[in-house]
């Protein structure tokens, strides 16, 4: 994964790039409120193919941006 | 697959080729944990009924790929118990399973570049020797002794204020490790299938009775995961929800240095490590990648900048060329602490949250593990670490500890 497309830059060496945060999901049939806040804080849905991530351009334009990503191999997906 | 791994394909002591109907105890993933455990349940508690089944060959998770640094120095009373028992395990391993692991004792330096990070280590010092790990805070004059090779005023950008010094600190050949546990294993009458996945769970009612697997399914009294990175995809399974994000971490090799270098050295400030393998070369690791991936990719990016590290404190190292670089998938917790034991879901057990740490505790873990499935009982030593502790709000945070971060 060489190469990041930056939706204001283009196409930007990875190194340009840090990363934020994947959109944490808490999962609708925990209902009870302590259980949803113990998911919150800990627990990962650590999925094997493409997630939601927020990267920001840090040696770039420095504007966040939401990204897509194959966990599996890397690969940048259109988001 | 490359010669190498052509002749590691027939395991020993074996004479099945297809595995069982059923099994006491089945364990997913031939690494270092699920192997111990298994050479553990059969040399100390007499159940040989067991089957460990690896995707792959043995040893080809991060078991066989990792920088192979066994050490103590952690920053939760727990925690520094725990691993100074896995320690001293790794101390008799050659003599209990008669194989060369190649066991050395060196002592591990974590250098502090700057005055909150020695009062860390002092700290670190006073809270592992109050546990069981010996250890001395030691000055730049005495750490130039240790290792003449070091640059103390840190390529003048990181001077050495210190380090704490953990005298136990040592390294093992890792392949031959998960291979000690597999042929002692084997020979306790333990099964061993390689090159067989699984790929789902036997359920009944709300408990984990077997496994599915690329040879069909297997029935099993309990069913304990030791997968590494695809934890959380075997969890799924069982409906556990983890507290697991999967991280690639890279390390490298140099060519040989003619010269001894003694001890592992690791910086908390810059965030690396560094030993010398018995072959001479010089063998080096760093923070995990940022993002989660279970892709075993390396970067030039990476081996840049922990050279560049590595280079300020150990000029001699520019002089050395970079031979190999590989990386693994590692489970890491969210609290940076292992999780073991049973799960919500009635018979199905976990060993993971090793994440760049778990070489070390193959040895206590295994044997935990195996007292805990045996005794049908939690052990005192692993009680901490259970998966319940995320919702008992008991967390055992210990982040500064790995070195990897
Ligand atoms: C570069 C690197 C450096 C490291 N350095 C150190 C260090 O210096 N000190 C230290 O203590 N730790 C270190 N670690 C961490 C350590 O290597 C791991 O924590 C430890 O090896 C984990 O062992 P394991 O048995 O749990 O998993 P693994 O050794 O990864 O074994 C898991 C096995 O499960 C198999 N598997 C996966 N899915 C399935 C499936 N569905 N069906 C069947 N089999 C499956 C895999 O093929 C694999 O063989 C490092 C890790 C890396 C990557
Ligand atoms: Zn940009």
């Amino acid at each position: 994964m060489l190469w990041v497309t930056c939706p204001n830059c283009g196409s930007r060496p990875f190194e340009e790039f840090r990363y934020g945060s994947i959109f944490p999901v808490t999962p609708d049939d925990i209902t009870d409120d302590d259980q949803r806040n113990v998911d919150y804080a800990w627990m990962q849905d650590n999925i094997e193919g493409p997630v939601l991530e927020r990267w920001f351009h840090e040696s770039g334009c420095r504007r966040w941006f939401t990204a897509k990503r194959d966990t599996r191999n890397d690969a940048w997906l259109d988001v | 697959m490359n010669e190498f791994v052509e002749t590691l394909l027939d395991l020993p002591w074996q004479t099945e080729t297809e595995p069982n109907h059923t099994y006491d105890v089945v364990i997913i993933g031939g690494g270092g944990h699920g192997l111990a455990t298994a050479y553990y349940l059969a040399t100390r508690h007499g159940i040989t009924n067991v089957c460990v089944l690896d995707a792959s060959y043995i040893g080809s998770g991060n078991s066989g790929r990792n920088t192979t640094i066994i050490r103590s120095n952690y920053g939760i009373p727990e925690a520094i118990a725990f691993y100074q028992e896995s320690l001293s395990m790794y101390e008799g391993l050659e003599s209990e399973t008669g194989c060369w692991v190649m066991h050395n004792t060196k002592g591990q330096l974590w250098m502090a570049h700057s005055t909150g990070t020695a009062r860390t280590e002092q700290t670190r010092v006073l809270m592992n020797n109050a546990c069981g790990a010996p250890s001395d805070y030691v000055s730049p004059a005495e750490i130039r002794k240790i290792v003449p090779q070091i640059d103390l005023t840190g390529g003048g950008r990181y001077p050495v204020q210190g380090a704490s010094y953990l005298h136990g600190g040592a390294t093992a050949r890792h392949d031959r490790v998960v291979w000690a546990y597999a042929q002692g294993a084997l020979r306790a009458g333990v099964h061993i299938f390689q090159n067989t996945a699984v790929n789902g769970l036997v359920k009944d009612g709300g408990r984990v009775t077997g496994v599915t697997t690329s040879k069909g399914s297997i029935s099993a009294g309990v069913v304990l995961s030791a997968v590494g990175g695809h934890v959380s995809t075997v969890s799924k399974w069982a409906d556990v929800r983890l507290p697991i994000r999967t991280h690639t971490l890279q390390a490298f090799v140099t060519n040989a240095y003619a010269h001894e270098f003694a001890p592992i050295v690791s910086s908390n400030d810059l965030v690396f490590y560094v030993s010398q393998t018995a072959r001479g070369q010089m063998l080096l690791g760093a923070e995990y990648d940022r993002q989660a991936s279970y892709d075993r990719g390396t970067s030039f990016a990476y081996l840049q900048s922990v050279s560049a590290k590595a280079v300020a404190l150990f000029p001699f190292m520019a002089k050395l060329r970079i031979l190999r670089s590989w990386a693994g998938i590692c489970d890491i917790s969210t609290d940076f602490s292992p999780i073991m034991g049973y799960t919500n879901t009635p018979g199905f057990l976990l060993s993971t949250g090793w994440g760049t740490w778990g070489f070390k505790a193959i040895p206590a873990a295994g044997s935990q593990l195996a007292k805990l499935i045996a005794d049908d009982a939690t052990p005192d030593l692993i009680k901490p670490f259970a998966l319940s502790r995320f919702e008992r709000e008991m967390a055992m945070a210990d982040p500064s500890s790995a070195g990897t971060k």
